[in-house]
């Protein structure tokens, strides 16, 4: 029984709201730190029960800078004096809870009230960078409306069936519904409603404007302010260098992750809004942004991190090294690499190492390896894209550190040096590694694959007199760029690489402020009724996970690997959704905006 | 249509009605606490639970939908269980001292726990005490609070405002003014309205009747009153009197029997508003000031408070003109004071308004030849007044129509409807088209400016005196006033002359008004001033004698000198908070 209770309070952690009074929190959770004390040691037993009742007192108004004071010192002492982890580490929490929120805790005793407000309404739509209306949309799906489940997702990104593919779904981390079970597959409904729906079109564009912008960077960023703007009736042209949009999503995210027949879906709703489109085209060589400015009303540079990082290994430039980037750019245009009979060490543990690896094995690489400094638990990838990268065969060396590339006569790379490590101390909250002392050793391998991050080709920007920093565009938080008004960015290239509804979301907010600069207030809305929730008991229910193709068949071709789920799947898992909009604090306030 | 069972009832309805309307119309009164038609809506208080049968949650019916075929129970065992222990629960937070609280009698929760039959709270009870300043017109009691919200909904929904928030988090969230600010820091317009759409005592006027008391037990002090036109369309409510035989006349009456000294009526005042506010409209209108931005009304306190906190640099587009509470004080302790031979501090001046933006109006000191000191020294509101009777013991029904007293006695109908949206404007524009044209218009000619129905917004008139085109707007609430100054600064509409009432439906729907659960008085009460306006012997404040009078032995003219000094104000003379930035 209580085993179930620590479970239930487990995923109740989790859904936790942000913004909560950090001193309730504190109390609350000291309190059931001293329900686990032995009872021996006095510090411990005594000392915990203390700091609850300070804590009350701050909490009840009745504290003074005295009753601070004395918790920080009797903290301190607890967690010098206690016997055991039990009572030194609770106490370590009040600790470090007071230092942390020092201010927090002075509103309370100087003024007696409490600044802090509830700030999660509807949790899925408040942790969407985006602001999707989640359970607008889930409702729709429910009441089998597809089409109208797309076009609300529209009003705030128009790349649905990308998202439904790739996004990295930030929305479910804190789902209410972990509460009772798990969270709502959010992005597995997004797919249902996208490959249900057919082709919708887009919502009329407003009375044209007669303002012409230019956007340079035809990714994610680029497009989603394209058509933002452009249903606003601005005139839109957008650059792109490459020969074909999508930017990232076209050459970086590899086909079996995302058909780019399915992207094209997205991209073509937005052009046919009537957005003007000219590929092949770098702005700095073409044309420059000083030319744009002088030809448009208002520049929008969303060129994204386009391009690699160097790693600093010893022959680094060898042949058979190459950067994740390229290699997947490669791909993408059709001139992948043979990998038969080949061994692959790809450098890396993010989600771009994973699919450099995913993609080396569809090259019918013999053996294709991950080196990475970390613990597998480290990776920043994705546990899905990890346990799909293993699954399909790719071996996790972990605790290697990239030393040097061993080069043959040729001057080929034949080898990566890699310097053993051991997992050690925690640095900012994550374990850090230090060299084992063990020799270093050689991983044989005929190509290295650099998946160590992207950066932006900022020099033409930065010639043109932008403010750069750290290797990105320094936009204000509004952004736009005082020395050159009328020049907006946003995105990757402001943000450094990021995820794909980061770049949508920016591309709202900048869009909102173009169009104010322009000196209009348009409202982008979507035309369309949300259900009323259904009268329904909550039963705890499994979360229905999106099924893929068996992994010895799918390491075969370059073709999708997830599977959309059943009606009946898609419909069990709707109907889990608890609708957050309505009930709780979202029917009050900040759970939905019809219009942005 | 959607069919289904109520307490075994058949009833079939639209889509999309609530649980709760879909009840009323089988009479099927759903007890409910938080709910506000359209503006709090939000089911927090858990009231209104009802049974679904084939469900064992218990569903809200003020904001659940019906469904065709279901089967819903509104007082089943179980419903009544949970009803109960829910407001047993609000009960163990609520300072249920009922003997001492102005509400007593008039408390949603109060009849609710006592239709309930509840006679004890079975838990701890925990009342929050929060400090509050209670010399600030609007107090905030927080053991009484309940947390429904409605006050919050109401400042943010009908009036644009976030005076209200819910502050801290957890077991500990309150209702306390928003941003971490004291009220006296906030941009609060003082209407009221969170006041009258409170179901509990949580929110009140300060209540100033000990002053009065006090006052006319002084014999050294000579006190006098005013009454507000719309007071006269509420004051029997509380004694179930209607607006017939609840007249103005009684209240005089009544107030000379608790001893007062002398009565008037502010429809006398609102004349006077009238003649310096038109003539001001007129001389700003022709010398072109009127081409950008409006001349706006200034007799609505809440409004010039909204005014000054949102909107700053638009505060020179007021009229100078005092409110007829001011004009008013002002003429009692100086014209009025001289003609019964009193020096102007012996003069107590008490106003009875609906409203409680008043009170802060009158804080203003002022510093004149003719006095010093404040025009109006105590406001009271309609509930104050209905207290005053009560505590004297005095049975309404046994007054009678005495009339106000000499030397400021007439009002005409055109003072009357100042009560009422569109009034100010529609008695301004009789005067302003005599003014122009040396005749009187037709006396409803500008009926076009009234209220039309309770759905309070914009109404505009276009009105041509003597091949001049005026362009006039009246508004109501202070959200739909937010909406109207936008598109002004946008240049998307024009008008000339402008007539703002924080509260809507106007004065008769103010904050200081009697309160009705579930009601929304202000358009039923507004017919009773169109009434008698459409009854009155005279229609134009400009034919007001005893205005005509005091232009004649005292004034001089509108907008004279002295008028100036007496009857005009200077907005700046004052702070008011500014609004928080938007984030």
């Amino acid at each position: 029984m209580i085993e179930g209770l620590y479970r239930d309070l487990e995923r109740r952690i989790e859904s936790s709201p942000p913004g909560l009074c950090p001193v309730s929190v504190t109390k609350a959770f000291l309190d059931l730190c001293r329900t686990q004390t032995c009872g021996k040691c006095v510090p411990c037993r005594i000392g915990l029960l203390q700091l609850t009742n300070l804590l009350t007192d701050v909490l009840n108004g009745s504290a003074t800078e005295e009753t601070l004071r004395l918790l920080e010192d009797t903290s301190v002492s607890i967690m010098h004096s206690a016997d055991c982890a039990i009572g030194s580490e609770a106490a370590k929490v009040v600790y470090n809870s007071l230092i942390g929120c020092r201010e927090d805790y002075e509103r309370h005793i100087r003024d007696g009230r409490c600044t802090c407000t509830y700030s999660l309404p509807v949790p899925c739509v408040a942790m969407c960078p985006a602001a999707v209306d989640i359970p607008g949309y889930i409702a729709l799906v429910a009441a089998g409306r597809y089409a109208d489940a797309v076009r609300l997702i529209r009003k705030d990104n128009p790349f649905p069936t990308t998202c439904a593919f790739i996004c990295e779904h930030p929305c479910e981390a804190r789902c209410r519904r972990n509460m009772v079970d798990n969270p709502i597959n959010i992005r597995g409904l997004k797919r249902v409603a996208v490959d249900k729906a057919g082709k919708v079109a887009p919502p009329p564009c407003g009375p044209d404007t007669g303002k012409r912008i230019a956007i340079v960077g035809g990714g994610p960023g680029g497009l989603s302010a394209a058509y933002f703007l452009r249903l606003m009736g601005h005139a839109v042209t957008v650059f792109e260098m490459n020969d074909k949009l999508g930017g990232m999503l076209r050459y970086g995210i590899p086909n079996y992750r995302l058909p780019k027949d399915r992207l094209d879906e997205d991209i073509e709703a937005i052009l046919e809004t009537g957005i003007e489109v000219k590929t092949g085209v770098r702005v700095g060589k073409y044309t420059t942004v000083q030319e744009l400015r002088q030809e448009y009303d208002a520049v929008l540079i969303t060129i994204g991190a386009s391009t690699d990082r160097k790693i600093g290994l010893k022959n680094e430039d060898a042949k058979g090294v190459i950067s994740a980037v390229e290699f997947l750019h490669d791909v993408a245009n059709g001139r992948g690499l043979d990998l038969h009979g080949k061994k692959v060490a790809v450098i890396g543990g993010g989600n771009v190492a994973m699919d450099a690896v995913r993609t080396a094995l569809r090259l019918g690489a013999d053996k294709v390896s991950a080196v990475y400094r970390r613990r597998t638990a480290d990776m920043t990838a994705l546990p899905a894209e990890v346990e799909a990268a293993m699954a399909e065969g790719v071996e996790m060396l972990t605790l290697k550190a990239p030393a040097s590339v061993e080069v043959n006569e040729n001057g080929e790379a034949c080898g990566l040096w890699v310097t053993p490590q051991m997992i050690s101390k925690v640095r900012d909250g994550r374990p850090g590694v230090t060299a084992s002392g063990e020799p270093d050793q050689l991983i044989e391998c005929d190509l290295i694959v650099a998946a160590i991050g992207q950066a932006i080709e900022v020099e033409h920007f930065q010639d043109a007199g932008l403010s750069v920093s750290r290797g990105t565009l320094k936009a204000t938080r509004y952004g736009d760029f005082p020395e050159m008004p009328g020049v907006f960015a946003g995105g990757d290239c402001v943000t450094g690489p990021s995820t794909v509804i980061k770049a949508i979301a920016a591309a709202k907010a900048i869009a909102a402020n173009v169009d104010e600069y322009l000196g209009f207030h348009h409202q982008i809305t979507a035309d369309v009724e949300i259900p009323d929730p259904v009268f329904r008991d909550i039963v705890p229910t499994g979360r229905v996970e999106l099924s893929e193709r068996e992994a010895c068949e799918r390491v075969c071709d370059m073709d999708g690997v997830e599977n959309c789920m059943s009606d009946a799947e898609a419909c069990q898992e709707a109907s889990r959704c608890l609708r957050c909009d309505h009930y709780g604090f979202g029917i009050i306030k900040g759970g939905r905006s019809k219009s942005w | 249509m959607v069919n289904l069972t109520i307490d075994n009832r058949a009833v079939s309805v639209p889509e999309g009605t609530t649980i709760m309307q879909a009840a009323l119309q089988l009479d099927i009164h759903i007890p409910h606490l938080c709910f506000l038609k359209e503006i709090n809506e939000i089911a927090a208080c858990r009231v209104c639970v009802v049974e679904v049968e084939g469900k064992d949650r218990l569903f809200t019916a003020c904001n659940s939908v019906v469904e065709p075929d279901m089967v819903v129970h509104t007082n089943s065992p179980k419903v009544m269980r949970d009803r109960r222990k829910t407001v047993e629960m609000i009960l163990s937070e609520h300072d249920c001292k009922c003997a001492t609280c102005v509400r007593s009698g008039n408390c949603s929760l109060q009849k609710l726990s006592n239709d309930l039959n509840i006679q004890d709270v079975p838990f701890h009870t925990i009342v929050e005490r929060a400090s509050w300043d209670k010399t600030f017109p609007l107090i905030k009691d927080s053991a009484k609070c309940i947390k429904c919200q409605r006050c919050i909904s109401v400042c943010e929904k009908v009036q644009s405002l976030g005076v209200w928030q819910l502050e801290s988090t957890g077991s500990l969230s309150t209702v306390n003014v928003s941003l971490g600010r004291s009220i006296r820091e906030a941009d609060c317009s003082l209407c009221g309205q969170c006041i009258t759409h409170c179901p509990v005592g949580a929110l009140r006027e300060r209540d100033d009747t000990d002053k009065v008391w006090d006052a006319m037990a002084d014999p050294n002090k000579t006190v006098v009153f005013q009454i507000a036109p719309a007071i006269r369309t509420a004051w029997g409510e509380y004694f179930g009197m209607d607006a017939k035989e609840a007249t103005v006349n009684k209240i005089a009456d009544a107030l000379k029997r608790m001893g007062a000294d002398y009565v008037f009526d502010t429809v006398f005042s609102a004349d006077l508003t009238i003649m310096e506010e038109a003539t001001e409209f007129i001389h700003r209108f022709t010398e072109g000031d009127c081409k950008n931005m409006p001349m706006f009304t200034s007799c609505c306190p809440g409004w010039v408070r909204f005014l000054k906190s949102q909107y700053p640099h638009l505060t020179p587009r007021l009229s100078t003109a005092k409110s007829p509470q001011q004009m008013f004080g002002a003429v009692m302790k100086s014209y009025f004071a001289q003609s019964i031979g009193k020096k102007p501090e012996d003069i107590f001046t008490v106003s009875i308004m609906p409203c409680v933006a008043k009170k802060g109006e009158s804080n203003m000191e002022l510093y004149f030849g003719e006095y010093a000191g404040r025009d109006t020294d105590v406001v009271l509101t309609n509930r104050e007044l209905v207290r005053m009777l009560r505590a004297s013991h005095i049975d309404p029904h046994t007054l009678e129509d005495i009339p106000f007293d000499r030397l400021m006695r007439d009002g005409s109908g055109a003072g009357v409807i100042f009560g009422a949206t569109g009034g100010v404007m529609e008695a301004a524009l009789r005067t302003a088209y005599f003014l122009i044209t040396g005749s009187d218009p037709e006396p409803d000619a500008f009926s076009v400016v009234r209220a039309q129905s309770d759905r309070f917004g914009v109404n505009e008139a276009t009105v041509n005196i003597n091949g001049i085109e005026v362009k006039a707007a009246v508004v109501s609430g202070l959200g739909n006033t937010r909406k109207l100054i936008d598109a002004l600064e946008r240049g998307e509409v024009h008008y000339d002359f402008v007539e703002v009432m924080a509260c809507p439906g106007g004065c008769v729907g103010g904050g200081g008004q009697p309160i009705h659960e579930d009601q929304e008085m202000a358009y039923s009460r507004g017919k009773t001033l169109y009434f008698l306006d459409a009854n009155a012997k005279v229609r134009f404040s400009h034919h007001n004698e005893d205005i005509q009078k005091l232009y004649e032995d005292y004034m001089e003219k509108p907008n004279s000198h002295r008028a100036h000094m007496l009857l005009h104000t200077d907005h700046d003379a004052w702070e008011m908070p500014k609004a928080p930035r938007k984030i």
